[in-house]
């Protein structure tokens, strides 16, 4: 479903940030991405929801070019990811129902479906109880809750997370942790970056590792060597 | 739709002294416009009536049969430039002196003054050029002693008049650019206070179309609202003008209403030019 193919990816100002990197995400995936400050990470997320475009090779999200892909259907596209970040990016000034619903109701969403589809998005991030909760209210955690549930309300494909636990204490990264999980477990691939070694070492899920803008370990690889060609 | 008027409200709502300031700003830059566009209005009325006296007369000599003087009437009247010509008699004039001049009455003894053909030329004729052809067509008759039409006079009225319209026409130029490059900035403000939420929008995959919209309707609001404001300053410079210097003509309604649709516009395009570039940096 998301196929990187010889991607290298640099930006106009800097070094490279990826070389000849070549994966394949499925469809109902888990992967976490892995490596040191400034490996790509971040990068590979952003050529998916194309932020940004690749040097060379191409990316393929859900059937997608990037190669043949014209600006205008970058919102199309959008609209089947769901990407939360370490900073939650939520609107101050809005409750949580109301974060969640900005999301439908700026891509055209019917008003009438929006409420019950808020509400069960809420729901599934065990938020319901905080609906009206302003995110100066809420802690760190439950923001990322929000977040996530304002990633899941347009039913993605793919959940990008870049860093989710990166500002969270251990108990909070656990619970946001098993949340991904959950998701996952209902069908929806997910996609996480993480310095989080230990998150990584507890579980047997795939690992994309990265340095220097390389794929230095896959561990889907390993087991399966078609998964990397 | 009514989301995006919704967004463009709230805008207001959120930042009522940004939206405040940008709307006097507009405001204040069209009512110098309009202020320019008064003053020009009445100069140029000032200047028609001024015109419409423009006249050439000519002397005739005394003792002329006035056979000889009606059948030059007559051939002054087919001139193409010509709007009206008439006759005024050696009695007539000495009436028309003795009116005009009561205290000198008894001065003006038949005789004194001579008879006139007075040619008054139709719009549009009225340029130094054409008038002193008329001048000179008249001058050949010969029983035409003396032919007088201002010339100098003419001339200055028409200097006057070109470089008016030229001073019009740069300063106008200069307050409508200066009108939307305020505008241009105060939206650029609004979209740089709302950034967060434009970069929110472009994740989950909201148009660009969608995303302007909000922005296009608050710049459109705020140079309507601007032009409207302008236009009761307008009004009141106005009224205190009639009060207190003279009696001046205020804008036909069309043309107000060319006014106020012309600050939303000039609304419309700053914002588009400042959400255009915000939404192809990022
Ligand atoms: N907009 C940009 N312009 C120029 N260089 C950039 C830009 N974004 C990232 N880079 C560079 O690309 C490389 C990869 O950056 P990236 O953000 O993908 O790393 P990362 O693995 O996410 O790091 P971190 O773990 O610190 O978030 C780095 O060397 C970085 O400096
Ligand atoms: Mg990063």
């Amino acid at each position: 479903m998301i196929r990187f193919t010889k991607v290298s990816k640099q930006y106009a100002r800097g070094g490279p940030a990826l070389e000849d990197l070549t994966f394949h995400l499925r469809r109902g995936e888990f992967a976490f991405l892995t490596g040191p400050s400034g490996a790509g990470k971040s990068t590979i997320l952003k050529l998916i929801y194309v932020a940004e475009r690749p040097s060379s090779g191409e990316v393929r999200v859900d059937g997608k070019s990037s190669v043949t892909m014209s600006r205008s259907e970058i919102p199309r596209l959008r609209r089947r990811l769901g990407v939360v970040f370490q900073d939650f990016r939520l609107l101050d000034d809005r409750t949580a129902e109301q974060n969640v619903a900005f999301a439908l109701e700026v891509t055209g969403t019917p008003s009438a479906n929006i409420a019950p589809r808020v509400q069960r998005a809420l729901t599934q991030v065990g938020l319901a109880s905080k609906a009206t909760a302003l995110p100066g209210e809420l802690s760190g955690g439950e923001q990322q809750r929000v977040a996530i549930a304002r990633a899941l309300v347009n039913d993605p494909l793919v959940l990008l997370a870049d860093e989710p636990t990166g500002n969270l204490d251990e108990r909070a990264t656990r619970g946001i942790f098993q949340l991904l999980r959950d998701i996952n477990s209902s069908g929806t691939a997910v996609l996480m970056a993480t310095h989080d070694l230990d998150l990584v070492r507890n579980t047997n899920l795939r690992t994309l590792e990265l340095n220097h803008g390389r794929l230095v370990f896959d561990s889907a690889a390993a087991d399966d060597p078609g998964a990397v060609q | 739709m009514s989301l995006a008027l919704r967004e463009a409200l709230r805008a207001f709502q959120r930042t009522p002294m940004l939206s405040l300031l940008s709307v006097t700003t507009i405001a204040f830059s069209l009512f110098a416009f309009g202020l320019y566009g008064l003053v020009a209005l009445n100069l140029r009325n000032a200047l028609q009536q001024v015109e419409d006296r423009v006249e050439v007369r000519g002397f005739v000599a005394a003792g002329t049969a006035p056979e000889a003087v009606s059948a030059a009437v007559g051939d002054v009247a087919i001139f193409p430039e010509v709007g009206d010509v008439r006759l005024v008699t050696e009695t007539q004039a000495l009436e028309r002196a003795r009116r005009e001049l009561r205290e000198f009455a008894d001065v003006f003894e038949p005789g004194i003054l001579p008879a006139s053909i007075e040619v008054r030329m139709k719009p549009g004729f009225r340029d130094p050029q054409t008038v002193r052809t008329v001048a000179r067509r008249l001058e050949a008759y010969d029983f035409i002693d003396d032919v007088r039409f201002g010339e100098e006079w003419v001339e200055n009225l028409y200097r006057l008049r070109t470089i008016a319209s030229a001073a019009g026409i740069a300063l106008g130029l200069t307050f409508a650019f200066v009108a939307m490059i305020i505008i241009g900035s105060t939206i650029r403000m609004a979209v740089l206070a709302r950034s967060r939420e434009i970069a929110i929008m472009r994740l989950v995959g909201a148009t660009d179309g969608f995303i302007r919209l909000p922005f296009l309707i608050e710049g459109f609001l705020k140079g309507l609202l601007g032009g409207v404001l302008a236009l009761v300053l307008t009004w009141i410079a106005f009224e205190v003008s009639g009060r207190w210097v003279m009696q001046v003509t205020y804008f036909e309604p069309l043309v107000a209403v060319a006014g106020v649709a012309g600050g939303a516009l000039l609304g419309l395009l700053g914002s588009a030019v400042s959400v255009g570039r915000h939404l192809r940096k990022v």
